[in-house]
């Protein structure tokens, strides 16, 4: 069966590459915009730590022997006490001044990050099996489905629903929104701000290490694999607008199976499609798809 | 008076510099990230607009100027005035998209609009990918000047970035400077005043875009070479790190700089390897190969406690003494 001239399989397995791609999208552009709503830092270091979480995870294989599944938590856990130790050390000074120095200095913070690892490791990539139980792949009749792959769909729609679920509808989340809007107000009622706000640091930096973790065996894990992610992810934070939760999970997902199909249908293309589009975005509807106009 | 004594000084150190003994090739070197970190600071320093893509001007014009003087074989006169032009066109559209927002989204389109253009290079025919342009010819200045002899380069190039720099200094002290001097304060106030702000804010991106692309065309004909480097965003993360180190919003920060940041470039591996030796520790000795960690460190230590940049911090140290 064919589409447009295109195998049915192989463009399901083109749109599931879509959505690998789109789920970390979702979970880099999920992060960067709960960061930037309590700490008003753009972190430019979300790549950087993107790279962390899966060199982190290889490291503890070829250096512990420690295997995937404890890495998943271990390596977020890591990256969170790394995060800790910046906002603690770095960031906390920078928050009463201009957004652009929080940019600048995050920007430092990726260079130090990428060239300490580079300086170690080389710019080569490092292998990283599939962890055996998720090895193979299920025959669905149409097409093969890749378990590990679907695996990474699954995992990453599961964290950021559960972020959205805790930040739209509990009690944390809503100290949290509060925090966003009115961080004096909130001190004032007894909640300690700065520390909700190291540990929302923290674990903004767990979520893209978690997305690291699930990149490992899929993709070449090397000290300059965050570099194109973060720009996408700063073209999809563009388009969804960093205002809303939902808005960037959704947006990052969409974007990564628009960048999927493209693949298919005129490869050239592939590497740019998301920038394009953020470009049709800034024409038609400025303040991004999600965002309100300030 | 002060200042242009200063200016002298400077004038007369760039014009004396080949025969005490520096490179030509350097000092050029040097005078092209001058340009192109002045033409920066327009924005950031003057109107407060974090550009993150100008890689895309300097790159854009040095493939322009390279493909315009090697495959079309036109004289560098063309060549130049080919890379501005391009420049500014590519200014006037990158311009448009990225005012649409504020603040740090300003930065972020412009970061994703020259990552865009970069990936154009990539696989466009005319800039030979990965390898970039080779060999491209210096030719005759108006079929007069002999620009292959580096001295006779070299003061047209003085000539050049002078003029630009007068140019920069003129925008900054004319009215219209003192409108993105207003944006740059306080933007809602300047449109209740009746100015709309886009528009200066267009026009002064373009008149940066076109600075820049002038760098980029002479960074072109004085190397003879053009890659992928230049129009990779970590560029565009140098010649911020050379306007914060200058001083930004001074017009002597990006000359300071740019130098010290060239310099630091060129020299690294000498300071590692004497680091290495003074220590003992033989990790410094491979600092020449670790140019981003440095740079890094330096961005960081500038925003946490120098943010003025050594110009700002010289000019804040004097300024009570003159009122």
């Amino acid at each position: 069966m064919d589409i447009f001239g295109i195998p049915l399989p192989a463009l399901l397995s083109q749109l599931l590459l879509g959505l690998v791609n789109g789920s970390f999208y979702a979970i880099l552009s999920l992060g960067l915009a709960v960061i930037f709503g309590l700490l008003n830092v753009v972190n430019f270091a979300h790549g950087a730590t993107f790279m962390l979480g899966a060199m982190v995870t290889w490291m503890g294989f070829a250096y512990f022997g420690i295997g995937y599944w404890p890495m998943l938590i271990l390596s977020p856990l890591v990256v969170g006490l790394f995060g800790i130790v910046l906002e603690r050390c770095l960031l906390r000074w920078i928050y009463k001044i201009d957004q652009l120095y929080g940019l600048l200095l995050t920007f430092g913070l990726t260079l130090v990050i990428e060239g300490l690892f580079r300086s170690i490791y080389g710019s080569s990539g490092q292998a990283y099996d599939v962890p055996e139980l998720l090895s193979g792949a299920t025959n669905l009749g149409f097409m093969y489905l890749p378990n590990y792959r679907a695996w990474v769909v699954v995992a990453s729609l599961t964290v950021c629903f559960s972020t959205w679920f805790v930040i739209e509808k509990t009690k944390l989340g809503a100290y949290l929104r509060a925090g966003t809007e009115n961080p004096k107000l909130v001190e004032a009622f007894g909640i300690n701000v700065p520390l909700m706000v190291m540990l929302t640091y923290a674990f903004g930096l767990a979520l893209a290490a978690f997305a690291g973790v699930l990149a490992a065996p899929v993709i070449q894990i090397s000290p300059l694999m965050g570099q194109p992610m973060i720009i996408t992810v700063f073209a999809v934070v563009v388009i969804g607008g960093m205002g809303s939760i939902m808005g960037s999970i959704l947006t990052g997902l969409m974007l990564g199976v628009v960048e999927g199909l493209t693949r298919v249908f005129y490869p050239e293309a592939s590497a740019t499609v998301v920038f394009v589009i953020m470009v049709l975005v800034l024409l038609v509807k400025p303040a991004g798809l999600f965002g309100k106009e300030k | 008076m002060l200042k242009k004594a200063l200016y002298g000084l400077l004038l007369a150190g760039l014009l004396a510099a080949p025969w005490l003994g520096v490179y030509p090739l350097f000092l050029m070197k040097v005078l092209c990230y001058v340009l192109f970190a002045a033409a920066f600071n327009l924005l950031i320093g003057y109107t407060g607009l974090l550009s993150f893509g100008h890689a895309a001007f300097l790159g854009l014009s040095g493939y322009t100027t390279g493909y315009v003087m090697q495959t079309l074989g036109l004289p560098p006169e063309v060549g130049l005035l080919a890379g501005v032009g391009a420049s500014l066109v590519l200014g006037l559209v990158m311009g448009i998209l990225a005012i649409r927002r504020q603040g740090i989204y300003f930065a972020m389109i412009t970061l994703a609009l020259a990552q865009l253009l970069y990936f154009v290079f990539l696989q466009a025919p005319f800039t030979n990918g990965e390898d970039g342009l080779q060999g491209i010819p210096r030719g005759k200045l108006l079929g007069l000047l002999d620009l292959s002899h580096d001295l006779t380069l070299y003061y047209v190039m003085v000539a050049v970035v002078v003029l630009a720099f007068l140019l920069i200094v003129r925008i900054v002290h004319s009215p219209f400077g003192q409108i993105l001097a207003a944006i740059k304060e306080n933007e809602p106030r300047a449109i209740s005043l009746g100015y709309d702000t886009d528009r200066f804010k267009l026009l002064v991106f373009i008149l940066s875009a076109g600075l820049a692309g002038l760098a980029g065309s002479l960074k072109a004909l004085v190397l003879g070479f053009e890659t992928l480097g230049d129009a990779y965003w970590t560029t565009s993360g140098l010649v911020i790190l050379m306007t914060l180190v200058g001083g930004m919003g001074t017009l002597l920060g990006p000359l300071v700089g740019a130098f010290l940041v060239i310099a630091l470039e060129d020299r690294l591996g000498d300071i590692g390897q004497g680091l290495a030796s003074l220590t003992g520790i033989s990790w410094f000795a491979g600092l020449g190969e670790s140019v981003t960690i440095v740079v890094g460190l330096i961005f960081i230590v500038c925003v946490l406690v120098f943010r003025r940049g050594i110009v700002g911090e010289i000019v804040a140290r004097f300024k009570p003494l003159r009122t």
